[in-house]
Formats: structure tokens, C-alpha cells, sequence
């Protein structure tokens, strides 16, 4: 009972976020709004017990991604009301359409081939996941982040470098794309270098 | 099987134990926060050779309730220019993460006794256990993180939306600065979680209770300890990190255009917060509640019972509170560049050696490396290597910033002319500096 009035609100607050998102023209609303949008997923976790997912849920993404946006956004002075009736790259609108139904295909695939179903815990009942084997481990409490702790560095591990490599590559090239400017941009903010 | 509202085992007396607690922590929070106003004006004029105030109550404790009340029959203001929705909300979007995070730091409490259900300092009303804390979630210092970054669009979203020029760079500096030290903080509190090897607030003092080699801040090896208190600072844009509102630059920073009750939400908040940061840091490295070592003195203080923990996390509550204070007298505003310079270069990397080293001694203890048996010979390699590994990555780090800056020159006109050795006066490396000149 409890369970499904804390869905049902918590799945309000996505869709409404998520909608928000695509629909409000001020890009910092469209912001905020994502927030929202990572808040209820957010909740979604800790009903499902799942308090360490919860909280990275809110660390990373609702923290310091929406921030970063939002730095953005607000450094270059981009939060003007955007015109959206023209396309700003061509077959953008179509593409978008394209994978949009193509991710919902996969993510109804995944539900309903899948053999797994909930287990019968009851409300709030402890999560559990498939272990190696197949059958079902009931997880304790705390206990997820040992056992993420523990995927993430034994099984998962090749994944795990890749994104870290991954991320490297992504800033050393955000770098090179900032550093590449022609030098007559560049501005010596250097103390003792402004007589030129 | 009760309500059905309710979760098995969960009956409406525990859902009054959580509302009163909820209650009751709100309302110390706030007395906290009204005494932390009080505490500072006080403290900075005795320091200033002042007198501060001491006109409403007695020693002028009254004078912040009777600020708050001033400031609540103002005119409330919103400027024609802001976005009127976001500049509403954003008070709230700074008050409410504030007062969360107070709920996770351990007021109280016996930690000598462990109970049957394996906490310790828990109390007992009317047959139901509970702790001295507004909430023990499982993952709760994570939930000190996501609630000091969700802090953060309050201040941000209140600049932004006054839709002036001094408060939205008021809000550009705070979210660069909360980037930045928030790496630092985050990398400081991985290092207590790995010695107390728990995420609660409740046994990260329970790992601590006992000795003084058990206490975080000896245990973490005081590096992790500094990094915190420096990026905390940081993180609650006190002095002297100050830049969000330096008054001299950008007027009042991100509350520029706010007056009125608004105004004092923000006030609240960044109070609030102090009072947070400072039982943070005595639970995360001195034990919060937990007596710091056995003493005969201390022998009296489990007849005290719940208290006594009170006690002991006040006295060292204060110690830091002074600090935050004495940090606001004596130091001067660090500039735009030292403040990027000081996270970046300095705590970030050295918080990530810190923690490679406190990692690599916990392996060696366990014998687990592989090489020879011997576990402090283990813990040697360790640290050797480590150090090894600083180093390079120091001098790494050096390169790069040396190469970058002569980039920059070069690329800014200047021509960097070689200088013989002998006119150098001992300055050997410093090949940049004499063409920057």
C-alpha cells in the first residue's frame, strides 16, 4: 500500500520533471526541472531499499552534473527563452524520434523478457538481486555497497577501467578543444605578466 | 499485521518517537543556529577588541531573535528584473538541505554500552530504542554530500535569478568554488570511511569510542582531518573563502537583491550550516559523543549516562566553532587564482595520496602483498612506494604547470630568452619567471 502511494507520487514527479525538461523554454527551469526529474528517481531507489543507489543518484546527478549545466548556462549567458520552432541541425527532430522508440522497444523487451519477477518480501521487504548462479540473493542492510564494491572490482572490473579511461580521454580533449583557440583569445590572467 | 500504512513491525508509537525527534532536532537547530549568530558576533569583537552585543538579554544573547524579528516585519522585496518563481524558491532550496543535514550528526549519547540490537548509544522511552541523531540511515555520510550539493542551487539559483550583474557572479564564483572543494571533501571523508569502515554517522562514532589511537583524526593520520576542515571552510563560503560575497568586489554576492525574511532563510541557512560542518567534523575525527580517552576523571561520566555524550560533543563542538570564527578574524580573502591554486593543485592531489597510502597500509596489515611475511616490513613497502609514487606525481604536476605557463607566455608575445646560467644568482629554475619580468 505504502509502496505504491510512494511510486505513484515519486513517478509524478519524474514524468512531470521529465516533461518539464523538453517543454519549459528557459534552459535553467529545464534545469530545475531535471533535478526534479533525478529527485524522484531518487526516491524510487530508496523505496526499493536501495540507499546507496539513492544517494549517488543524488550526488552525481542531481548534484554535480545539474550544476555543471547550470554553470554553463549561466557563465556564457545562454538563459535567454529559446526559439524552438526551427531545427537547430538538420534530421535532429527525426533521429531523436527514431532512437526514442527504439530505447522505449528495448527497455519493454527488457521488462517483459526477462524471467525475473519481484520476489514476495512484501512492502519495503529487503531487495534482492540475481547472484552468479541465477538464483536470488536476498540482500542485509549495507550490505549493497559491499557487494557493489565487490562487483565493481572483481567482475566488472575491465568495464570499470574503460570508463575511467573513458573520462580521462573526455577531459584531456575538453582541454585541447578549449586550449586549441587562436592565441590573440587568450587572455594572460597571470600575476605580473600584464605589461605586455 | 498493523496499519497498513505502516511496515511490519512499525506501530504508531515508533511514528510518534520519529515525529517528536524530528521536532525536537528542528528546534535545537535552530536555537544552535541563534547561539552560533550570537557565539561569532561575540567572539569577532573580543578579537577586534570590541565589545559586541550586549544590550538585549543578558550578554545580548536576545539581540539575533531580535534581529531575526526585525528582519521579519521588512518589506519584502523582489526585483522587477528576476524570475520570480526560481528567486522564491531558491531561500528554501538553501534552508532545507541545511537543516537535513543536522539530522545526521550524533548529538548524544552513552557509546560505551553496546545494545542487544548491536548500536550503540541508543536510549530507551517507553520500551522503544532510538539514538541521539534526527536519522540513522544506512549510507549516512553519502547523505551529507548529496545534501551539500543540493545546498548549492540555492545559491546559485539566487543569484542567477535577481537578475542583476553583482549577485549572478556571486553565484559563479560559489558554484566554481563548490566544484572545487567538493572533490577535496569528498576524497577526505572516503579516508575516514576507510578506517571506520562503516557509511553511518552512528558507527563511525561507534569505530572511534575507546582509545585515542581509535579516534579518526589519529587513525586517518591528520592529513585527511586538515584537507576537511580547509575544504569545509570552502564549502560553507566562510572566511577565508569568502569570495560568494565579497562585500568589497560584488556588494553582497548572491544576496544582493534579497531582504526581508528571505534575507534571514539565507542567514539561517549559512549558520545552520556552520553549526553542521563543525559536528560533522567532531564526528567524523573526534568521536562526537565518545569520550576521547580513558581517564580516571571519566570514570563519573557513565553515571551520566546519555548526557555525558552531549557534554563531550558540545566542549568539542566548540573547539571548532572558535576556529570557524578565529578563522574569520584573522584571515585575509584568498584571491580568485590562490582559491583554484589551494584546491586544485594542493588538497586534491594530496587527499588522493592519502588515500592510496591509508589503502596500501590496510593491505600490508592484512599480509596480503605478497612479498615478504613480515606485516610492518609490508607496511614499509607501502609507504615507500607511495611516497615514490607522490613524488613522481608531484614533480609531474610541476612539469605541467611550468609547461602550461610558459605556453600561456609564449603565446601571449612574450619571447623567452635563454639566460646564462651565472646571472641567475642561484635562481636556477626559474627560466619563466625571468622572462615574465
Amino acid at each position: 500500500m505504502m509502496e505504491l502511494i510512494v511510486f505513484v507520487i515519486s513517478a509524478a514527479i519524474v514524468l512531470g520533471g521529465a516533461l518539464g525538461v523538453i517543454l519549459f523554454r528557459n534552459p535553467v527551469h529545464a534545469a530545475l526541472s531535471l533535478i526534479a526529474s533525478f529527485f524522484g528517481v531518487a526516491v524510487l531507489f530508496v523505496s526499493q531499499e536501495a540507499h546507496f543507489l539513492a544517494l549517488v543518484q543524488v550526488v552525481v546527478y542531481g548534484g554535480a552534473i545539474v550544476v555543471l549545466f547550470l554553470f554553463v548556462i549561466m557563465l556564457l549567458g545562454v538563459d535567454r527563452e529559446e526559439d524552438i520552432t526551427e531545427e537547430p541541425f538538420e534530421g535532429q527532430r527525426v533521429s531523436a524520434l527514431v532512437s526514442g522508440v527504439l530505447i522505449f522497444a528495448m527497455l519493454m523487451a527488457g521488462i517483459f523478457l526477462s524471467g525475473r519477477t519481484g520476489d514476495d518480501a512484501g512492502d519495503f521487504g529487503p531487495a534482492a538481486i540475481s547472484g552468479s548462479s541465477g538464483q536470488v540473493v536476498p540482500l542485509t542492510e549495507e550490505q549493497d555497497v559491499v557487494q557493489l564494491g565487490h562487483d565493481l572490482f572483481t567482475r566488472n572490473i575491465l568495464a570499470f577501467e574503460a570508463t575511467g579511461l573513458l573520462l580521462t580521454i573526455a577531459t584531456v580533449g575538453a582541454v585541447v578543444l578549449v586550449r586549441n583557440r587562436g592565441a590573440e583569445d587568450l587572455v594572460v590572467d597571470e600575476p605580473g605578466t600584464s605589461s605586455r | 499485521m498493523g496499519h497498513p500504512f505502516l511496515r511490519d513491525g512499525v506501530d504508531f508509537g515508533d511514528v510518534i518517537l520519529v515525529l517528536v525527534i524530528v521536532v525536537i532536532s528542528f528546534v535545537l537547530c535552530l536555537v544552535a543556529t541563534m547561539l552560533m549568530v550570537w557565539f561569532e558576533r561575540k567572539v569577532v569583537s573580543r578579537l577586534q577588541n570590541r565589545i559586541g552585543p550586549n544590550i538585549a538579554g543578558p550578554f545580548g544573547l536576545f539581540q539575533t531573535l531580535a534581529d531575526g524579528i526585525k528582519l521579519f516585519f521588512k518589506e519584502d522585496l523582489i526585483p522587477e528584473r528576476a524570475d520570480r518563481k526560481v528567486f522564491q524558491l531558491a531561500p528554501y532550496l538553501s534552508l532545507i538541505p541545511a537543516f537535513l543535514m543536522f539530522t545526521l550528526v550524533p548529538i548524544a549519547g552513552d557509546f560505551s554500552n553496546v545494545s542487544e540490537s548491536g548500536t550503540a548509544g541508543t536510549s530507551t522511552i517507553a520500551g522503544r530504542e532510538f539514538l541521539w541523531q534526527g536519522a540513522d540511515i544506512p549510507v549516512g555520510i553519502l547523505f551529507f554530500l548529496a545534501m551539500s550539493s543540493l545546498g548549492i542551487y540555492g545559491i546559485m539559483l539566487a543569484g542567477w535569478s535577481s537578475g542583476s550583474k553583482y549577485p549572478l557572479l556571486g553565484s559563479v564564483r560559489a558554484s566554481a568554488q563548490a566544484i572545487s572543494y567538493e572533490a577535496a571533501l569528498g576524497l577526505s571523508i572516503a579516508a575516514v570511511i576507510l578506517v571506520s569502515g562503516a557509511l553511518s554517522t552512528n558507527e563511525i562514532v561507534q569505530s572511534q569510542s575507546g582509545s585515542l589511537r581509535q579516534l579518526n583524526i589519529v587513525a586517518t593520520g591528520f592529513v585527511p582531518f586538515i584537507v576537511f576542515l580547509i575544504a569545509g571552510t570552502a564549502e560553507l563560503n566562510r572566511p577565508p573563502f569568502d569570495l560568494v560575497e565579497a562585500e568589497q568586489e560584488i556588494v553582497g554576492g548572491y544576496h544582493t537583491e534579497y531582504s526581508s525574511i528571505r534575507f534571514a532563510l539565507f542567514f539561517l541557512a549559512e549558520f545552520m550550516n556552520t553549526v553542521t560542518m563543525g559536528g560533522l567534523i567532531v564526528t567524523l575525527f573526534l568521536g562526537g559523543p565518545a569520550p576521547l580517552f580513558d581517564l580516571p576523571l571519566i570514570d563519573v561520566m557513565p553515571t551520566l549516562g546519555w548526557f555525558a555524550g552531549f557534554l563531550l560533543f558540545f566542549g568539542k563542538l566548540l573547539i571548532f566553532l572558535f576556529i570557524f570564527v578565529w578563522f574569520r578574524a584573522t584571515l585575509p580573502r584568498l584571491r580568485y587564482d590562490q582559491l583554484m591554486d589551494l584546491g586544485w593543485k594542493a588538497l586534491i592531489p594530496v587527499s588522493l595520496l592519502w588515500l592510496l597510502i591509508l589503502g596500501g597500509i590496510r593491505i600490508a596489515q592484512n599480509g596480503d602483498l605478497g612479498i615478504v611475511e613480515n606485516t610492518n616490513a609490508n607496511v614499509a613497502i607501502v609507504l615507500v612506494a607511495s611516497l615514490a609514487l607522490g613524488a613522481v606525481g608531484w614533480l609531474l604536476l610541476r612539469a605541467a604547470m611550468d609547461n602550461a605557463r610558459e605556453e600561456r607566455l609564449e603565446e601571449a608575445g612574450f619571447q623567452l630568452i635563454a639566460v646564462p646560467p651565472q646571472q641567475l644568482d642561484g635562481h636556477a629554475d626559474s627560466s619563466t619567471s625571468g622572462a615574465s619580468h
